[in-house]
C-alpha cells in the first residue's frame, strides 16, 4: 500500500545552527490515526510545518499523498488539512466566512453544503453568523478543525488538538476524529495527553532530540514494553520482605501491608502464581489483590528519559 | 493556477475594507477634501495660475497622487502584515497557491481599494474645485499603474515590519515628505535650479507630473519618462517580491 505521507531522510538545520530533525524517516498509511509523541522541542510541530509547507524543507524527500511537497506542492498540499497549536483565527470574520475563506483558499469551488455539514458536526451551526472573535476558546479550537476540514482532504494533521480544551470538549474532538477514519481520512496528531493517543491512535511514534527513536502499532508497544503490576493487601504487618520471596521482584510498602510485583506484560505469569504459592507456603495472609497494566504515559516516560 | 484561492484572498482583503470603511475610505477623502478648502478655495483662490492652470485645480493630482501612495501602501502592508501578526498566515503557506497568486491576491485587492478611493477623491474634488482631465485613458493607466505598485512596496514593507511601528515608518516618514516636496502644490519650474536638480532624485515627481500631463496637458517632466520610471519602480518592487518568496524571508523559516 503507497503510504499518504511518506519522510525519507529528513534534516532540518534553522539558520541559528540549531538541528531541529535528523534523519526522519517514516510512513503513514491510508486510514491511519498515528499520534505522534515526543516532549517539548522535539521537533514535532517542526516535522509537520514541513510536511504542511510551512516551513522550508532540508535534506531528504517528503511525499503527501504520493506527491512530492515541494515539486508537485498543490497536489501534495490540497490534500492535507492542518489544525495548528496555536488558536490562530481572524478574530473579526464570522465563523461561516472564515471557513470558506480556508476552503476557497484550497482551491476548491464553493460547496455551502459541505461547510454546513462540517458546522454541524462541530456543533458551531449555531455561530456560524458570530465573529469569531465572540467565542470561547473552545469554539474557536473547534473553527480551526473546521477551516482544515472545509477543503476535504485526505490527511488531517492535529497539532495538539485539544490543548487547553475542557474534558466534554476533548471527548467530542475524540469522536469526531473517529468519525473521520471511518470516511478513509488519514489522520496524524500530536498531543501532550497521551491518554488521547492511548485512546485513539493506531500507531504510535515517538521522536527525541529530533530523531524518531520508535515507530510501533500502539497495542504491540503497550504489551512490548508495557509492565505488569500485582499488589497484594496483606492481613498481617510484614517486617521485612520473607528470605522466600527474594527470587521475584517484589518490594513491600512503606507500611508493610502491600506486597508489589512488578512483571513484564508479554511474560507469562507463571511468576504470579509461584508467588502466591510461596505466600501460602509461608502462611502470609492476604485480603485484596490488585493488578495493572502500566499507562502509555509511563511508556513514553521511561522513552524519552532513556 | 488556483483561481478560487486568489478569489478567496481577494474577496477576504475586499471585506476588510468594508469594515474599516470609516478608516479606509471616510478618512482619507475627508483629510483630502480638507486640503481641496484650505489650499483650494481658500488659498489657492489668492494665488495666480500655475502653467495657465487655475491653483485649485493644479494640486488636485498632487493630492489624489498622496491618497493613492499612501492607501496603497496601507492596505497592502496591513493586508499581509496582519496574518503575520495574528498567526493565520500559516494558512496561506500551507494553501496550494504559488508566490504569484498570493501576490495577485493581496496586491490586487490592495490596487483595488486605492484606485476606489482615488476614484471617490476625484468625484468629492468636483465639490470644491472645477478641473478637467484632458487624456482620462492615461489618467486611469496611471492611476492604476500607481496603485499596484505602491501596493507591491507596501506588500513588501508588510512583508519586512516586525511590529505596527515599521508599518508608519514608511508611509509617514518616507513617503509623504516625497509627495509634498514632488510637486503637488507647485511646479518644480519653481525652485531654484539646485532644487531642481535635487527633485528629479525624487520619484514621486515622475508620478505627480505624469498623472497631471494626464490631466492638463502640462508636466515637469515628459510623460514618456514619467512611464518609464514608474515601470522602473514597479519592476524593482517585483523582484524584490520575487527574492522574498525565493528565500522565505519572513515568511518562512
Amino acid at each position: 500500500m503507497q503510504p499518504d505521507i511518506s519522510v525519507k531522510h529528513l534534516n532540518k538545520i534553522y539558520g541559528d545552527g540549531f538541528q531541529a530533525l535528523k534523519d526522519v524517516n517514516l510512513e503513514i498509511y491510508p486510514g491511519e490515526i498515528f499520534a505522534l509523541l515526543g516532549p517539548n522541542g522535539a521537533g514535532k510541530t517542526t516535522l509537520i510545518s514541513i510536511i504542511c509547507g510551512i516551513v522550508n524543507k532540508g535534506d531528504g524527500e517528503v511525499k503527501a499523498a504520493g506527491h512530492d511537497i515541494v515539486k508537485d506542492y498543490r497536489k501534495a498540499r490540497e490534500a492535507i488539512g492542518l489544525v495548528p497549536q496555536e488558536l490562530n483565527t481572524d478574530s473579526f470574520e464570522t465563523v461561516w466566512h472564515a471557513v470558506s475563506f480556508s476552503r476557497g483558499l484550497f482551491g476548491k469551488p464553493p460547496k455551502p453544503a459541505h461547510i454546513e455539514k462540517v458546522l454541524k458536526d462541530l456543533s458551531l451551526w449555531d455561530k456560524r453568523n458570530n465573529r469569531i472573535m465572540s467565542l470561547s476558546g473552545g469554539m474557536k479550537r473547534r473553527v480551526m478543525i473546521a477551516k482544515a476540514l472545509s477543503h476535504e482532504p485526505r490527511i488531517l494533521f492535529l497539532d495538539e488538538p485539544t490543548a487547553g480544551v475542557d474534558v466534554e470538549l476533548r471527548r467530542d474532538m475524540w469522536e469526531m476524529v473517529r468519525k473521520l477514519r471511518e470516511t478513509g481520512t488519514t489522520i496524524i496528531l500530536t498531543t501532550h495527553y497521551i491518554e488521547e493517543a492511548e485512546e485513539m491512535a493506531d500507531r504510535i511514534g515517538v521522536i527525541r532530540q529530533g530523531e524518531i527513536i520508535l515507530v510501533e502499532d500502539k497495542d504491540r508497544l503497550m504489551s512490548k514494553l508495557g509492565k505488569k503490576e500485582l499488589r497484594l493487601h496483606l492481613q498481617n504487618k510484614l517486617e521485612k520482605i520473607p528470605g522466600e520471596l527474594t527470587l521475584e521482584p517484589v518490594e513491600l510498602s512503606d507500611d508493610g501491608y502491600q506486597l508489589i510485583y512488578t512483571f513484564d506484560a508479554q511474560q507469562q505469569q507463571a511468576g504470579v502464581a509461584r508467588l502466591l504459592r510461596t505466600l501460602g507456603d509461608l502462611g502470609i495472609e492476604y485480603r485484596d489483590l490488585q493488578t495493572r497494566e502500566s499507562s502509555l504515559e509511563e511508556i513514553f516516560v521511561g522513552l524519552v528519559h532513556e | 493556477m488556483n483561481l478560487y484561492g486568489v478569489k478567496a484572498i481577494y474577496k477576504f482583503e475586499m471585506a476588510r475594507m468594508k469594515r474599516t470603511v470609516m478608516q479606509s475610505v471616510l478618512s482619507p477623502v475627508i483629510s483630502t477634501c480638507l486640503y481641496f478648502v484650505v489650499f483650494g478655495s481658500a488659498i489657492g483662490s489668492r494665488m495666480g495660475e500655475i502653467g495657465g492652470i487655475d491653483y485649485g485645480a493644479y494640486i488636485i493630482p498632487g493630492l489624489v497622487m498622496l491618497s493613492l501612495l499612501m492607501q496603497s501602501i496601507s492596505n497592502a502592508s496591513f493586508g499581509i502584515y496582519m496574518p503575520k501578526f495574528s498567526g493565520t498566515i500559516y494558512e496561506v503557506l500551507s494553501a496550494p497557491v504559488s508566490y504569484f497568486e498570493i501576490v495577485l491576491g493581496y496586491v490586487g485587492a490592495a490596487a483595488t481599494k486605492a484606485v476606489i478611493l482615488g476614484l471617490i477623491i476625484l468625484a468629492t474634488a468636483r465639490l470644491f474645485v472645477d478641473y478637467s482631465v484632458l487624456h482620462p485613458f492615461w489618467m486611469l493607466s496611471f492611476l492604476v499603474l500607481t496603485s499596484i505598485t505602491f501596493s507591491l512596496f507596501g506588500f513588501i514593507i508588510g512583508i519586512w515590519a516586525d511590529g505596527f511601528e515599521k508599518l508608519q515608518i514608511v508611509p509617514m516618514m518616507i513617503v509623504t515628505p516625497l509627495v509634498f516636496l514632488g510637486g503637488t502644490f507647485y511646479s518644480i519650474d519653481m525652485l531654484p535650479d539646485i532644487w531642481q536638480t535635487i527633485s528629479l532624485f525624487n520619484p514621486v515627481v515622475y508620478l505627480i507630473s505624469g498623472f497631471r500631463w494626464a490631466f492638463y496637458g502640462v508636466a515637469d517632466v515628459h510623460v514618456a519618462i514619467s512611464v518609464g520610471m514608474t515601470l522602473v519602480f514597479l519592476a524593482l518592487c517585483m523582484v524584490a517580491v520575487w527574492w522574498i518568496f525565493k528565500t522565505g524571508y519572513r515568511l518562512r523559516t
